[in-house]
């Protein structure tokens, strides 16, 4: 049988660091890239009697993440501890939360090519991450760095409900936009802070059966998960079309060959003894608690991107690119306030006001002008005031130095010329100066009307009227 | 409820011990006992009883999120048995 005869079944589990400024059970700090070993005590380090006191606004993260994703809060959810060992886990078990996870029984709506689809959540569940390990050290060492040990951690768990690589891709930048948009994480894949393992299973087209499923790792971009999960959808036929089985463990995407490959595991790895952690009470959540996280809810990515189609009447392109950040959206809806064309507005956000940003590296909280401002300077675009080519220059200005538009458009004479009279002596002069090229004209190579804009243009320095120079330019070629 | 050697001998694998032919009989024997102790319980009806995970804490106490002063590194380290700069040193972890 050939792949197309296979059928995928495809689940998430994703990592997401949480946002605080302490770690999960002590008081050390979350920030990233500080010396080794520089963010450490006693309780993260797993020194024999100390006691882990939870970060209430971990608790707080968690229940709002659930909501967001549709799912029930467990009143009391209980700590277990995961029993390993590896060099990065201190204590020799990972304290995490195993068959009463504080969230259960969510949803994730994503688009596919045949429309919108539910991702069922299996659970989220907190858990304090390990340490980094670096293994390239030298001298058969590996150096062990205990800052991220006890940074608090959700894990997302999603049914096998997934059935290819893009649906898989599409569930993931839909978890991180609603994640970055709880202001519970930032979404930096890159760095770590979000990350994802992905179970791939196959089986024959129309059986009901899973088959047996791998789970991926080391998938830190969108692009890896993508050429992870069909390279190994393709191994998987392989294996079963060769007439072997397909054996359940643990692969790794391997980015410069371009492989999953597997990791060698004993066969006890996954014998992980869970048992309730002695140390921790259970947690309780009380309902009141609940509802006043659910009503603090922002608007969510997926709701957002539907109103601003159409409340401002916006193509789905541009309400995807203004949603996709909670603070960009915010900018565009104060704008909107001031200048009512929002087409026209989006098309200045996406394309200069956006690669300002970009080319100059500035945060939108850092711009220097107000939403007023931009709707003034357009506004004198539309009026005729300066030219669309011109504003462009202004808004550079106003990005640079935040000054207003007006004052731009008057210190460095961007205004436009308006004034008829000016044109035609302008027009006038070009024509007389090119009667070669009139002559041209006339013959039938109408192709000679743009140079003739063009000298109008630069004689004016470009801030001429385009509409009038054109129209003046045709009543004197006697058109 | 008797356990077999091979299960003694994997929770001693688990559990990173390496024990001699001796102790292996001879925990094999007091895991036994110790489980068939265990194992009265069973006979006991508690249907009407909520499961419970902790015997004395009930109620969680959380802490605000702030930070606290850590340790200097040169404390954390101060029982590495290996170490390069301020990281801990082990034998290669993957080869």
């Amino acid at each position: 049988m050939p792949v197309s005869d296979f059928q995928p079944v495809i689940g998430l589990e994703v990592h997401a660091q949480l946002l605080t400024q302490s770690k999960i059970f002590c008081g050390c700090s979350t920030a990233f890239g500080a010396e080794p070993n520089r963010n450490t005590c006693p309780v993260c380090l797993g020194m024999p009697g100390v006691l882990p006191v939870l970060n209430q606004r971990v608790a707080e993260f968690a229940v709002r993440t659930g909501l967001a994703l549709e799912c029930t809060i467990r009143p009391t959810s209980v700590w277990s501890r995961k029993n390993y060992f590896y060099p990065d886990l201190p204590k020799g078990y990972q304290i995490t939360q195993f068959d009463q996870p504080i969230c259960e029984h969510g949803r994730l709506v994503i688009d596919t090519p045949q429309g919108e689809k539910a991702i069922r959540i299996l659970r989220i569940h907190m858990e304090e991450d390990a340490g980094k390990s670096v293994h390239d050290a030298g001298g058969g060492q590996s150096l062990v760095d205990l800052n991220r040990a006890g940074v608090p951690l959700l894990e997302i768990v999603s049914q096998p409900d997934l059935r290819d690589a893009d649906e898989a891709v599409e569930y993931l930048k839909a978890m991180r936009d609603v994640l970055v948009y709880l202001g519970v994480n930032d979404g930096n894949l890159e760095e770590g802070s979000f990350r994802c393992d992905a179970n791939v299973s196959v089986m024959p087209k129309g059986s009901t059966t899973f088959g047996q499923r791998c789970e991926l790792k080391n998938l830190n971009s969108f692009r890896f998960l993508k050429q992870a999960i069909e390279y190994e959808i393709a191994r998987q036929v392989d294996v079963i079309e060769s007439g072997g089985k397909v054996v359940q463990e643990t692969r790794l995407w391997d980015v410069n060959k371009g492989v999953t490959r597997s990791m060698r595991s004993k066969e006890e790895a996954h014998d992980y003894r869970y048992f309730p952690e002695p140390d921790l009470p259970p947690l309780h959540v009380s309902a009141e608690a609940i509802d006043a996280a659910a009503k603090a809810l922002p608007e969510l990515p997926r709701a957002k991107l539907q109103r601003f189609t159409s409340q401002y009447g916006l193509p789905a392109y541009d309400a995807r690119i203004l949603t996709a950040e909670r603070p960009l959206a915010d900018y565009f809806e104060a704008c909107a306030g001031h200048y009512k064309d929002y087409k026209k507005l989006s098309n200045w956000f996406l394309g200069e006001l956006m690669r300002l940003l970009k080319e100059e590296g500035t945060p939108l909280s850092a711009l220097r002008f107000t939403p007023a401002q931009l709707g003034e300077l357009l506004g004198a675009v539309d009026q005729g005031m300066v030219s669309a080519n011109a504003g462009k220059d202004v808004l550079g200005e106003m990005f640079r130095t935040g000054k207003a538009p007006a004052d731009i458009i008057a210190e460095k004479g961007l205004a436009q010329v308006s004034d008829t009279g000016a044109i035609e002596a302008v027009v006038d002069d070009i024509l007389a100066k090119n009667a070669g090229e009139i002559e041209k004209y006339r013959a039938g190579k109408k192709q000679v009307f743009g140079f003739f804009v063009g000298q109008v243009m630069r004689a004016m320095k470009g801030k001429g009227n385009p509409a009038l120079v054109n129209e003046l330019l045709k009543k004197k070629l006697g058109d | 409820m008797a356990l077999t050697l091979e299960q003694v001998r994997h929770v001693a694998t688990l559990a990173r011990l390496s024990l001699t032919p001796e102790e292996e009989q001879r925990f094999t024997t007091q895991l036994s006992a110790v489980l068939d102790a265990v194992e009265q319980l069973q006979s006991l009806d508690v249907e009407a009883v909520e499961p419970t995970s902790h015997a004395t804490l009930t109620s969680s106490r959380l802490r605000e999120d702030v930070t606290r002063p850590s340790l200097p590194p040169e404390k954390s380290l101060a029982n590495a048995p290996a170490k390069s700069d301020t990281s801990f040193a082990v034998p290669k972890i993957i080869e």
